[in-house]
């Protein structure tokens, strides 16, 4: 179905499917945990110990200690998670954006600006 | 009865901006102000309830338990902290015997919904409210939520939101109470969060987007959900929303308002309100 036939790869695109949401279960897990300000307390005081207690992969918790989203969502992170995250870390939309496509955050509001014209 | 649809954005930072009083801000003006014609036009259609459908943002569902399609049958509803510094709004009152009637009526369509009598309800249906309602919080209406998962894919594929919508238009226009009842559906138009095309916008499509959701909803409908990530980005898959709110509307449907905004946050805003004049009469219209 659908005027696409071929679920062919997005540049730049991760299809958050059954694969990633098993992958990424614990990074997830995670970070929705981080809806509670005693747990964003918890995780900004030791961030390793954190990871360690929601039994996130290496892989996972090296990509959180790098504070890297494209590193997060290679290990299974899920945007609407992973935004928690970035709340609980200061960073919002644009300063998210900025760092996966390694420009700087002027750059990228202009970015967002040109796209309505 | 149903009154008409209102379709609009529903970005965090928007919360963030009317927890500020930000909205006459030169960043913010040309949003907000998209919004007056739908209070006068609320003024005047004047519903009772606001059947709100929305997609959580991982508020009251996680990847434990992830329905398709999930609806509120509680007396109220209340939002709570999701993490990233949006205030807390007001709880807002249900309508657990409509609800429940819905509920009837959409399984006998054969949508099996989850129901919930406990229903944490985020951003993404709080910010239309506040939105619609800019006066009054909580919003002036009962309200029913149903949300559409668009957090794990495979995500119910446009033409199936279209009809979960249609089955919800049914079920008021066979309902014995004279409730005048408003469809809000929630989320994009185009944007991405997450990846290296984090930005994307699609400005022509969301522009079709809003002429085909007045006039040819049908023409919507053959896409398929990795369709609408490639064309609307990751979240803009939340057109779904706009898709079952449109399907609600039984008969025709006239375009009462129109307002599209780029950027607010990393998405391209819309809102739409449309009239549904003439809504069929109802027993020819019941599964």
């Amino acid at each position: 179905m659908g005027k696409t036939q071929t679920d062919s790869e997005i540049f730049g695109t991760t299809i958050f499917d059954g694969e990633q949401a098993r992958k990424g279960y614990a990074i997830n897990r995670m970070c929705y945990s981080l809806n509670a300000a005693a747990n964003r307390t918890a995780f900004l005081r030791d961030q390793d110990a954190y990871c360690e207690r929601y039994g996130l992969t290496q892989q996972q918790t090296e990509a959180v200690r790098s504070g890297k989203v494209l590193a997060m969502i290679e290990a299974g992170g899920n945007a609407y998670y992973l935004a928690k995250l970035a709340g609980t870390l200061g960073l919002d939309m644009q300063d998210i954006g900025a760092q996966q496509t390694g420009v700087t955050v002027e750059e990228f509001k202009a970015r967002l600006a040109a796209a309505g014209h | 009865m149903i009154v008409g649809a209102i379709t609009t954005s529903h970005v965090p930072a928007i919360g963030g901006a009317i927890a500020r009083g930000r909205q006459n801000d030169p960043y913010w003006k040309p949003f907000f102000d998209g919004y007056v014609a739908v209070h006068e036009w609320l003024a005047e259609a004047k519903p009772d309830v606001a059947i709100v459908i929305y997609n959580d943002h991982g508020l009251n569902f996680f990847l434990d338990k992830m329905p398709t399609f999930a609806i509120g049958a509680a007396d109220n509803y209340s939002n709570a902290d999701e993490g990233w510094g949006l205030p807390v709004s007001r709880p807002v009152e249900g309508d657990a015997a409509l609800s429940w009637r819905l509920i009837e009526s959409l399984v006998a369509q054969e949508f099996d919904v989850t129901t919930c009598q406990e229903m944490l309800v985020d951003h993404a249906f709080g910010i239309p409210l506040q939105l619609c309602w800019p006066d009054s919080s909580p919003p002036p209406v009962r309200t029913i939520p149903i949300s559409i998962n668009t957090v794990q894919h495979p995500l119910p594929t446009p033409a199936r939101c279209f009809k979960l919508g249609q089955a919800i238009g049914r079920a008021i226009q066979a309902d014995p109470s004279d409730a005048r009842v408003v469809v809000i559906g929630t989320g994009g138009l185009s944007h991405q969060l997450d990846g290296e095309r984090a930005g994307f916008i699609n400005k022509p499509f969301d522009l079709m987007c809003l002429e085909k959701l007045v006039s040819e909803p049908e023409a919507l409908l053959e896409y398929s959900t990795h369709d609408l990530v490639r064309l609307a980005g990751s979240q803009g898959v939340e057109l779904l929303m706009w898709i079952a709110a449109r399907g609600a509307l039984l008969g025709d449907v006239r375009q009462a308002h129109r307002h599209y905004h780029v950027p607010v946050s990393n998405t391209a805003a819309g809102v739409l309100v449309l009239e549904n004049p003439s809504a069929p009469a109802l027993a020819s219209h019941l599964a």
